[in-house]
């Protein structure tokens, strides 16, 4: 009777998630007693989050692999299984079955701890994010906060690997990494505060809500990025973001060229591929809060098209920015430290601030009454970020010119 | 601006990575183990030992001469002479090697036994295809394994091959006259009326 019930909650629940039915897990909850019931309503809603972001860990090292071979002209793997798909699972044995080495001066404990430290807020982060219409792990009230939190939180882990490996390319590229995640945290908060202020709210389900809606016969959508101050703001985010998850262009903490692999220089075997697994899995969440902040979360792009489950259109504009990262990786080389240094200080921070305001004269023009108001309101805004945008672009690019080099003393 | 550069690189990408589906043309990948390239002309990286004819023992070109191994810089070359002789390609009795061995591993492919050898009997291979689970026995390449026959030779290096070709025909055709020209000379002296107390001319010494 009782294993009756267990399958038919088990089914319930599955057919609800699928059909982005509210409360998927109440009539397999009830099966089981009242105390165990937080447990296994907490392992229900966790280990989904696990398996889905795993898999899509193993499908995007693929995707990267094969698409920057096709980037290059080459094919890229194709060797384990057809087309190379099997590529992941071998990799993972690879990395399972390696000798795990410590190196004897390391701090063995910190060396240890570190790959779990990354680990752990980087999963944490995926709590927030609304998958779809009624999927959201955790609906919290400051959940933008949360995710920042414990995104600012893996600095200190790739740190600490770093400081413990005892290896000065490791202590480098911790250093350049702390650097840079600071750096870029900086115009990726602001950014994120501009959609703040605009929705008024800290919750990313509550903002996800507001960007439901659709304009003119419900072939446009809602989203914030598809105001001037949105677009701003996401593409500072974009820009940051890359910088957060250190992908290429911004990647010189662990610069293979400069520093051999940076932090990870001593990391062997299975943690690295848990430091490996984080930096992805830092991406999908800084990807996943880009699509809740700006594209609209888990809202189809036509109004026709809400009949598809919410969770589809989640999961294509996450792997559509996936994929936009690795198309990038491919194509921007490496910056220097000071480039990428001034790149945050004096072009994004500026840049960002810049749009807070832009995002209130938004907020204030909304108001506005007369013949070609929107038109106005939306010149007014472009030109106030665009106009910034390419004066501040000439003072980075523009600086140096670049000359015939004179060599005097050669000749 | 700032940002047309990075805009028209991507556009780079995307046109390559589009192109590298619709037009094969684009992929230089040669997938190894199931399609080969030819080597090229000039490709070398091991000697072998070259033999005329069909019959590897037989038509080995190497006279035991040992100056290959005295030359081999990093000394991979293990040359035992035989105690009989047999004959050469002009049919003149030579010494063979008994035992020819290149060592591989320490052979660092510097083509300089091929320059020395003056018998054209040594030359560079283009076979890499070598891995061996055997890193001692299975890269000692033996009398045997380094035996290659000229149609070979003619295969991997034509230019090359044709070359020395004529360059022994040639030497082949001189001591042939020459020979024929000593047996001539002989007949003419044994048809003259007996001289006598000739001294032995330098031809009848040969």
């Amino acid at each position: 009777m009782i294993i009756g019930d267990f399958f038919k909650g088990l089914f319930l629940m599955i057919w609800r998630v699928a059909t982005d039915q509210p409360n998927p897990k109440t009539d397999l909850l009830a099966v089981f007693p009242d105390w165990a019931q937080p447990v296994i309503s907490a392992v229900l809603t966790v280990s989904p989050i696990l398996v889905v972001f795993a898999t899509l860990f193993a499908l995007t090292t693929l995707l990267e692999r094969k698409g920057l071979g096709r980037i290059q002209n080459r094919l890229g793997p194709n060797r384990v299984g057809p087309f190379g798909i099997l590529q992941p699972v071998a990799d993972g044995l690879k990395m399972l079955t390696k000798e795990d080495i410590v190196p004897r001066s390391a701090d063995a404990l910190v060396h240890f701890l570190a790959p779990v430290v990354l680990a752990v807020p980087t999963m944490l982060a995926f709590a927030v994010i609304p998958y779809g219409h009624n999927l959201v792990p955790v609906d919290m009230d400051a959940g933008i906060l949360f995710f920042f939190a414990v995104g600012a939180s893996t600095e200190l882990a790739i740190f600490m690997a770093g400081w413990s490996s005892r290896n000065k390319y490791s202590l480098l590229g911790a250093m350049r990494a702390i650097a840079q995640m600071i750096s870029y945290e900086i115009p990726l908060i602001i950014s994120s505060v501009s959609v703040i202020m605009i929705a008024g709210s800290l919750s990313p389900v509550g903002i996800v809500e507001q960007q439901g809606r659709y304009m003119l016969g419900g072939l446009v959508p809602h989203w914030f990025v598809l105001t001037p101050w949105g677009l701003a703001g996401f593409l500072i985010f974009l820009i940051a973001s890359l910088a957060e998850s250190n992908r290429s262009p911004f990647d010189i903490p662990e610069a293979e060229s400069e520093l051999i692999a940076g932090h990870l220089t001593e990391y062997s075997g299975f943690k690295y591929a848990l430091f490996f697994m984080a930096e992805y899995f830092g991406m999908f969440a800084v990807s996943g809060l880009a699509v809740t902040l700006f594209l609209g979360g888990w809202h189809a792009p036509f109004e026709f098209l809400e009949i598809v489950p919410s969770y589809i259109w989640f999961f294509a504009k996450l792997m559509a920015l996936v994929c936009l990262f690795i198309w990038v990786r491919g194509t921007v080389p490496r910056l220097r430290v000071d480039q990428l240094l001034n790149f945050a200080w004096k072009f994004m921070l500026p840049l960002s601030l810049l749009n807070l305001v832009v995002a209130g004269v938004w907020r204030f023009t909304a108001v506005w009454d007369f013949p070609g108001a929107v038109l106005g309101r939306w010149i007014l805004c472009a030109v106030l970020i665009g106009v910034p945008y390419v004066l501040l672009g000439r003072t980075l690019s523009g600086s140096k010119k670049v000359t015939q080099r004179i060599y005097r003393f050669a000749e | 601006m700032l940002g047309e550069g990075i805009i028209k690189g991507m556009v780079e990408t995307a046109r390559n990575f589009v192109g590298s589906y619709s037009d094969p043309e684009r992929l230089v990948t040669v997938e190894f183990p199931e399609e080969k390239v030819p080597a090229k002309e000039n490709a070398r990286n091991f000697p072998f030992l070259l033999f005329d004819g069909d019959d590897a023992a037989k038509g080995l070109r190497c006279v035991a001469c040992q100056i290959c191994e005295k030359e081999c810089p990093p000394q991979c070359i293990y040359i035992v002479k035989s105690k009989d002789k047999k004959p050469d390609y002009v049919g003149k009795p030579q010494f063979y090697p008994a035992v020819f061995d290149i060592d591989v591993s320490v052979c660092m492919s510097c083509q300089i036994c091929v320059e020395v050898c003056p018998f054209e009997a040594i030359k560079m291979d283009t076979e890499f295809e070598l891995s061996n689970s055997d890193r001692f026995g299975g890269l000692l390449l033996d009398k045997g394994r380094l035996a290659k026959s000229n149609e070979y030779y003619h295969k991997i290096h034509s230019t090359e091959a044709t070359e020395v070709d004529a360059r022994l025909a040639a030497e082949k055709a001189k001591i042939e006259a020459k020979a024929k020209a000593d047996a001539e000379a002989k007949a003419a002296a044994a048809a003259a009326p007996k001289p006598t107390l000739k001294p032995p001319g330098p031809d009848s010494a040969k």
